[in-house]
């Protein structure tokens, strides 16, 4: 093992893009302050994007042991790494953005329609009784009814 | 992705009741689903399981196709009711990945009487 044979940049940059893009789903989208602008992954993304760019160079070089393979598996290697980052930025500002307008939902200031659903212990509970019944001994000043998309 | 936004909820719990504010949390998941739900991550605000869609459907929150097997479920949407049952402020994220922090609800808890 040699380390002026093996295009490590390259290599390196190829495996940050991957995890880059695996740590967002993993690790970032847990806190807020990295999940409501993804500037963490755009960070590890730029430091992968330079390392690639390394690599490409070096891949051209004119002292590479194998210079057609050399040349082929960089150009390769970058251009998974771009498609990669290109992913990503589609899931985010794309993908994410494919929400239903909800034109119909309450707006302020209607009154909230009223509902009985069971609860996870299969008891019915109504939204009446959600806004009534007390919080330390105290009437409720308000209930935030949050929807979500399931465990699934 | 849903969990990360409800992580936030039951952290803030104690903020929330300490200012009168009942979080509820409903989704198309049985009452099963939502029990191993509430048990692995320990949340101890109420889930809500509409699995016919219905109060979804009213709130006009359906998001068609995007469960499992093509099945309707809601898309993300937060409100917050005053106790008159009136809707004082509501959040319909734009994006998936962007989501109302507890920290906005406490803010917003203050129009409340």
């Amino acid at each position: 093992m040699n380390l002026r044979r093996i295009n490590w940049p390259l290599w390196v940059g190829l495996l940050l893009t991957v995890a880059a893009f695996m740590s967002f789903f993993f690790i970032f989208v847990r806190f807020p302050i990295t999940r409501d602008f993804p500037w963490a992954n755009f960070v590890l993304f730029a430091i992968a994007a330079v390392l690639l760019f390394i690599g490409l160079r070096r891949g051209f070089a004119p002292d590479r042991p194998h210079p057609t393979r050399s040349k082929i598996v960089s150009v390769l290697v970058t251009v998974v790494g771009v498609l990669v980052i290109g992913l990503f930025a589609f899931a985010y500002f794309v993908g994410g953005r494919m929400l239903p307008a909800s034109k119909g939902a309450p707006q302020v200031g209607q009154r909230a329609p009223e509902f009985t659903l069971p609860d996870s212990t299969g008891k019915q509970v109504s939204l009446n009784e959600l806004m009534t019944s007390p919080i330390n001994g105290k009437a409720p000043r308000g209930v935030l009814l949050i929807f979500y998309r399931g465990y699934w | 992705m849903c969990n990360s936004e409800l992580r936030g909820i039951e952290k803030s719990l104690a903020r929330l009741s300490e200012v009168g504010i009942r979080p509820v949390a409903i989704s198309v998941d049985a009452p099963d689903v939502s029990r191993n739900l509430a048990q692995n991550q320990g949340y101890t605000f109420p889930l809500l399981s509409d699995q016919n869609v219905e109060v979804i459907r009213r709130y006009d929150l359906v998001h068609a196709g995007a469960g499992e097997n093509g099945h309707d479920i809601a898309r993300p949407a937060e409100f917050l009711l005053d106790s008159t049952g009136t809707v004082r402020w509501i959040n319909l994220t734009e994006n998936y990945w962007i989501r109302a922090r507890p920290e906005q609800v406490l803010e917003v808890s203050k129009v409340l009487k």
